[in-house]
């Protein structure tokens, strides 16, 4: 597990923007993750790409749970899940 | 007062029906149009009459112009082609000889020369020109829907007004302060119901824009008071994702276009005690088959019997419908059968049974649905395998928490490759750089794993892991 979850979460919200020219916003904690500029295709992808890379897939353990609606409550999702 | 004739069941027509269309409207992101304008006059410069008895191929980038020249064209044009805004326009060629395209609707002039050999129109939408076609003889259009094929060409599934039309009761005309909405793409088949609801019951529209986000939409659906609004599971998840949802007030909230699961109807119930909602099964060739208002994933067995105008039955696993809101048949040279013998369209859609429920559990063929738009397996394939160092792949299904389902890729490379002193993750960025220059977004794997090899059955063919 990387030591740094956020810093991972930043640079795979870089990279998929990249991939699909999508321009994306500063990521602010209290960003919503609709104002990032990326898509649902887009966030589908960020999804499995942080799995590999931080081997966690919180939404799997958590069918009900909403989706996290800002960029903060996203990289939070991730960092109790990597406990 | 226009006479116009009652004979043919064209939008132009059934628009005039139930009080008219004064009042009404369809809005996109950048104009809102009063119907009325639009039925009297043009978005094609007057021109719309040049178009008559032929096959015309709307490609504009934006769908509220889309929506306009369909009024316009509805009645008049022999054909209708509607190509959607994700598909590459490589294609467009391949599209044009199989719908026998000599007329093409754009909004964009740097189509011209890959489209030779066609009348050319650019419509304005924001400058309706007060003139109109003669309606006095109107035909039976064509309606031609596009959906993935398995090689990359599209399929082209041939509608017309009626059959598309066929799920929407047009003797109940909707309350006059309904404004109907979808998150959908008119060009495509979930999206076109709307517009068509909106346009044949009486009310008004409000469609979404790709050059604005999900919020914003939601804002101005809300400030148009919008009261009808679909989308697909992954839309609606999408929006949930967003404080924007409170923008909106709708009394009637649908979800189609994949498997609804409970979670989604769950979160949407409690953002939206009040509203009623649906969801409902409809494919591009079955056409609308049902919906469901019980509020739960899957539907009652009794819905296969229950459903006025529609058969259905479950053979092999997988849902059949006839009714007659299915497609004719495919266009082309080549072209698969769409419908069986017995008027039966085999969905592809695998069905479960469990205490007196019926739940789709996927697709015989392996399609992967992402996000409401299906994916061959075999199309992305094959652009995989063109890369000189892969040997073999086999693309699959990954289930997702937002589009519902991924496409990812097992890659086997070449022995002699020169993968060795080549760096995977160059390789993997390679083949993503093929797929993304000639399939839609969401047709390109989502993750790439390089694997020692692949399961092939006793066939010869790849074991595909589904029926």
């Amino acid at each position: 597990m990387p030591a740094n979850v956020r810093a991972e979460i930043e640079a795979e919200f870089q990279r998929v923007a990249d991939e699909h020219q999508k321009r994306l916003a500063p990521l602010t904690d209290d960003l919503e993750l609709l104002g990032t500029g990326l898509d649902s295709l887009c966030f589908a992808v960020v999804v499995v790409r942080l799995e590999e890379t931080l081997g966690v897939d919180p939404f799997n353990s958590s069918e009900n749970s909403h989706f996290p609606s800002t960029f903060g409550e996203f990289v939070r999702f991730y960092e109790n899940a990597s406990l | 007062m226009r006479t116009h004739p009652s004979e043919a069941f064209t939008l132009w027509g059934a628009a005039h029906e139930h009080g008219g269309v004064s009042g009404r409207f369809v809005a996109g992101a950048s104009a809102r149009l009063p119907l009325n304008e639009m039925l009297n006059g043009s978005v094609l410069d007057g021109r719309g009459e040049e178009l008559r008895g032929r096959s015309v191929l709307i490609a504009t980038r934006d769908q509220f112009l889309a929506s306009m020249a369909l009024i316009e064209l509805d009645g008049i044009a022999r054909r209708i082609v509607l190509y959607p805004p994700d598909l590459p326009f490589e294609l467009l060629p391949a599209v044009i000889e199989a719908a026998s395209v000599d007329a093409v609707v754009a909004d964009r002039s740097a189509m011209g020369p890959q489209v030779p050999r066609v009348q050319y129109f650019l419509p304005y939408a924001r400058e309706i020109v007060p003139q109109q076609c003669d309606r006095s003889v109107q035909v039976a259009t064509e309606w031609i829907l596009l959906t993935s094929g398995t090689l990359g060409i599209p399929k082209l599934v041939v509608h017309n007004l009626a059959s598309l039309a066929g799920a929407i009761n047009r003797e109940n005309p909707a309350a006059p302060n309904v404004v109907w909405s979808t998150f959908y793409d008119i060009r495509r088949y979930g999206g076109l119901q709307i517009f068509l609801r909106a346009l044949l019951t009486g009310s008004s529209l409000v469609l979404s824009s790709a050059s604005e986000t999900a919020p914003a939409f939601m804002k101005r659906a809300g400030s148009l008071g919008v009261t009808h609004i679909s989308g697909t599971p992954t839309h609606w998840r999408r929006a949930l994702m967003s404080s924007s949802m409170h923008e909106m007030a709708p009394r009637y909230v649908r979800l189609s276009g994949e498997i609804c699961d409970e979670a989604v109807l769950t979160q949407l119930r409690s953002t939206y005690p009040e509203a009623q909602i649906v969801h409902a099964f409809a494919t591009t060739e079955a056409g609308v088959a049902f919906e469901v208002k019980d509020g739960r994933a899957g539907f009652p067995v009794g819905v296969l019997e229950s459903m006025p105008g529609v058969e259905m039955r479950i053979e092999n696993q997988t849902l059949r419908v006839r009714s007659s809101r299915t497609a004719t048949r495919y266009l082309g040279d080549r072209a698969p059968v769409l419908k069986g013998p017995d008027g039966f369209v085999d969905t592809g859609d695998l069905i479960e049974q469990r205490d007196g429920r019926c739940y789709f559990v996927g697709r015989r063929d392996g399609l992967i649905n992402v996000g409401g738009l299906k994916v061959h397996p075999e199309e992305v394939e094959a652009v995989i395998n063109g890369h000189p160092e892969v040997f073999m792949s086999l693309v699959k299904t990954k289930k997702n928490p937002v589009t519902g389902a991924v496409v990812v890729a097992d890659v086997v490379l070449r022995a002699e490759s020169s993968s060795s002193v080549r760096d995977p993750r160059s390789i993997r960025n390679d083949i993503l750089l093929c797929c993304r220059r000639s399939l839609s977004a969401h047709k390109i794997p989502a993750a790439i794993n390089f694997v020692p090899e692949l399961a092939v059955a006793e066939s010869g063919k790849m074991l595909r892991g589904h029926v």
